[in-house]
């Protein structure tokens, strides 16, 4: 844990261009993640169910929420992906109704599917920004809103967890449970995990949560055991808009740049990165997203700080603390001396 | 920005059907916190934005009892063994035994807890897998197992009376470790991302502190004849003094994050809290003065009482903040407004 530390910031806090080289991985590949492009979520929940599938996790309540489509709520111990679903009185951007898309073929289409899309990344999901899915207006986007109305919106998210640069839960973790892998994401080991719960509220997030029954702490691995064979996490390749993109971190990056450039170019000026830069509260993450509104509309927070940022600053108070706990004492024993 | 119709209290406009009006109805909703007659909210109401109300947090799994009791057991403890070597350096052997016997039971207990908590023993045990300077909890764990020793030898040889020199010198080391148990506890509370524990970081080491300090003086008043109480009746005072103290100024550098403290059972216990340290300060002056014993009780009850409602009322304003997305949300939105973006 030496060489990571150049650049401003320290080992809890700041940027940190070698995430799993600092964890020591002296030959690590690229640091992987996920990009999230909510812009075309289409909330159909196959990545919540691809996940819970692939990873055995069980299953955490069927009742019915009423407040949306979203009956999952949250990111909890059984839910490692989590789709929201939000209801707003506001147009996508400038509407263009009535645009048919009679001119398209839609079975010759089909039959280019999955056979021309380049991999820009080993197990990599999504096509590189300059070449638009088979029979789209290339560079364009045109939502729709056929009987001319303006007034609502859904948007869908797909959440999971960010695999903090800086990750909280990693830091206050005593027992090494939580560890980084040599993807630079951020893994759990259920054998080791001793249940303190200490991860759970040191997340900004709300991402890692202890399971009830065996009072151990869950979270989302990055499909770490179908990373390590070179394949892509179960929930990017599950999902049927490619609005979950996987692959290496740095070009995820400037594919997310691109695709916010190109929404803003169509009109849709809410259009906003999350979680992307290193300069932010945690370092950045290997999760980020593409939003159309603010972070808290999505229930995420709007400005995370790794805890840890401020723990020197923490035992040192509490260092002066135990030194006054100690003069006071003595204080209570030297009156007698007068 | 703009806002959803589901609030956490259901759909604000009912049902609505498909001439249901669009777009009218701007305006975030403004909840009016702090009920009660008079009661002024601490800082004006923040407009906010929210997924339907859901906190943004995943909110602490600790069980109550366990987990505060554990925090209060501790600073008892750690206090204890400072009396206890005063007393042994003064020449108050009552209140050295007191103190420490005080120290032994309730690390005993403390320790208890946690394992209650963790689920089985063994898990205590790996926590000792490794030292981890970011992780409070190790390096608590690491203090705790030294101390531990330390304390029930302090205890053990003064009850058997025999090996003096070990149990000046298991003393001397728990009165050294005593306060680092004390205090630490704050910190594990800080350093984590709930805001109401989090913000008051700076001060929370002093709160628990003094609240240590109060504790244990009640426990020794409560059990020592006034001639060797002297001392705890100063620490009690000085106790509730830091305590109170710190508290006062911690709220005050807070902000919207304070604003739990003052809400439902949280401002309940803390209230009694507040209540308590300070009656049975002045209880425990006033025992020096009339000399009756059941005052000197009553004062050691009131101050144990109270350090122990406040450790349960700092848990529940965290457990609270952290169940409100707006703790969480507009703090974070003033930060970055602050810096401009
Ligand atoms: S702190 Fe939260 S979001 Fe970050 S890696 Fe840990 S669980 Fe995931
Ligand atoms: S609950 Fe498990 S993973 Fe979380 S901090 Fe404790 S030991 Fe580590």
């Amino acid at each position: 844990m030496s060489d990571g530390a150049e650049g401003h910031g320290n080992l809890l806090y700041g940027p940190q261009p070698d995430v799993a080289g600092a964890a020591g991985y002296p030959d690590a590949p690229p640091r992987m993640g996920f990009f999230t492009d909510t812009s075309v979520c289409i909330g159909c929940k196959a990545c919540e169910v691809a996940c819970k599938e692939w990873n055995a996790v069980p299953e955490d309540g069927l009742l019915l929420t009423g407040m949306s489509y979203d009956n999952t709520q949250g990111l909890g111990a059984d839910t490692w992906r989590h789709v929201a679903f939000i209801e707003q009185r506001k147009p996508l951007a400038g509407q263009e109704p009535g645009v048919a898309h009679d001119d398209v073929d839609v079975f010759a289409a089909a039959s280019r599917l999955g056979t021309d899309v380049a991999s820009p990344g080993p197990g990599a999901t999504a096509p590189p920004p300059d070449r638009a899915p088979g029979g789209a207006p290339a560079g364009e986007i045109s939502p729709v809103s056929p009987d001319g109305r303006t007034e609502l919106r859904w948007l869908m998210a797909s959440d999971v967890c960010k695999h903090c640069t800086h990750a909280a839960c990693l830091d206050v973790c005593p027992t090494g449970s939580l560890f980084r892998t040599e993807f630079g994401t951020v893994v759990v080991q259920e054998d080791i995990c001793n249940g303190c719960g200490y991860c759970v509220p040191a997340c900004p997030y709300g991402v890692i949560d202890q399971r009830k029954d065996d009072g151990r702490a869950w979270k989302c691995t990055l499909c770490y055991d179908r990373l390590g064979v070179g394949m892509e996490p179960a929930c990017a390749k599950s999902c049927p808009t490619d609005s979950i993109q996987f692959g290496p971190l740095e070009e995820l990056r400037e594919r997310a740049q691109a695709r916010v450039a190109q929404l803003h170019a169509a009109g849709v000026t809410d259009a906003r990165l999350y979680g992307e830069s290193p300069d932010d509260g945690v370092g950045g993450d290997g999760a980020f997203f593409l939003l159309l509104d603010e972070p808290e509309v999505y229930g995420l927070p709007p400005d995370p700080v790794v805890t840890t940022r401020d723990l020197p600053d923490m035992w040192r108070h509490a260092a002066l603390a135990a030194v006054s706990l100690l003069a006071l004492a003595a204080g209570s024993f030297v009156r007698r001396q007068r | 920005m703009s806002e959803s119709d589901v609030t956490r209290d259901g759909v604000r406009h009912a049902r609505p059907d498909r001439e249901a009006p669009t777009g009218a109805h701007a305006g975030r909703r403004r909840r009016r916190r702090g009920r009660g007659r008079g009661e002024q909210p601490m800082v004006p109401e923040a407009e906010f934005s929210s997924y339907y109300g859901k906190p943004v947090l995943n909110k602490p799994t600790w069980k109550p009892l366990d987990i505060a009791g554990y925090l209060y057991l501790g600073g008892l403890a750690g206090a204890s063994s400072l009396l206890a070597a005063g007393a042994g350096v003064t020449g108050r052997p009552a209140l050295g035994r007191a103190a420490k016997l005080g120290a032994a039971g309730s690390i005993t207990l403390s320790l208890a807890a946690l394992v209650h908590d963790l689920g089985r023993p063994a898990r205590f045990l790996n926590m000792l897998r490794v030292f981890k300077p970011t992780s409070p909890m190790s390096v608590g764990s690491w203090i705790l197992s030294g101390y531990v020793p330390l304390a029930l030898a302090a205890a053990a040889t003064d009850v058997a009376g025999r090996y003096r020199l070990v149990g000046s010198a298991a003393t001397a080391g728990a009165a050294v470790l005593g306060p680092a148990v004390a205090t630490y506890t704050a910190v594990l509370l800080s350093d984590t991302a709930v805001p109401s524990w989090h913000e008051g970081y700076r001060q929370l080491p002093f709160v628990f502190a003094g609240s240590a300090a109060t504790s244990a003086a009640g426990l020794a008043l409560a059990a020592v004849p006034s001639g060797q109480a002297g001392p705890a009746r100063r620490m009690a005072v000085l106790g509730a003094g830091l305590e109170l103290g710190a508290f006062r100024v911690m709220k005050l550098r807070m902000g919207l994050t304070a604003e739990p403290f003052e809400q439902g059972r949280p401002r309940r216990l803390l209230r009694t809290a507040e209540a308590l340290t300070a009656g049975g300060a002045a209880l425990a002056l006033l025992s020096a003065r009339v000399r009756d014993r059941r005052l000197a009780v009553a004062a050691g009850a009131a101050l144990l009482t109270g350090s122990a409602a406040l450790r349960f009322g700092v848990f529940h304003a965290g457990v609270a903040s952290a169940e409100d997305p707006r703790y969480t949300v507009v703090p974070q939105r003033e930060r970055l407004r602050a810096r401009g973006r």
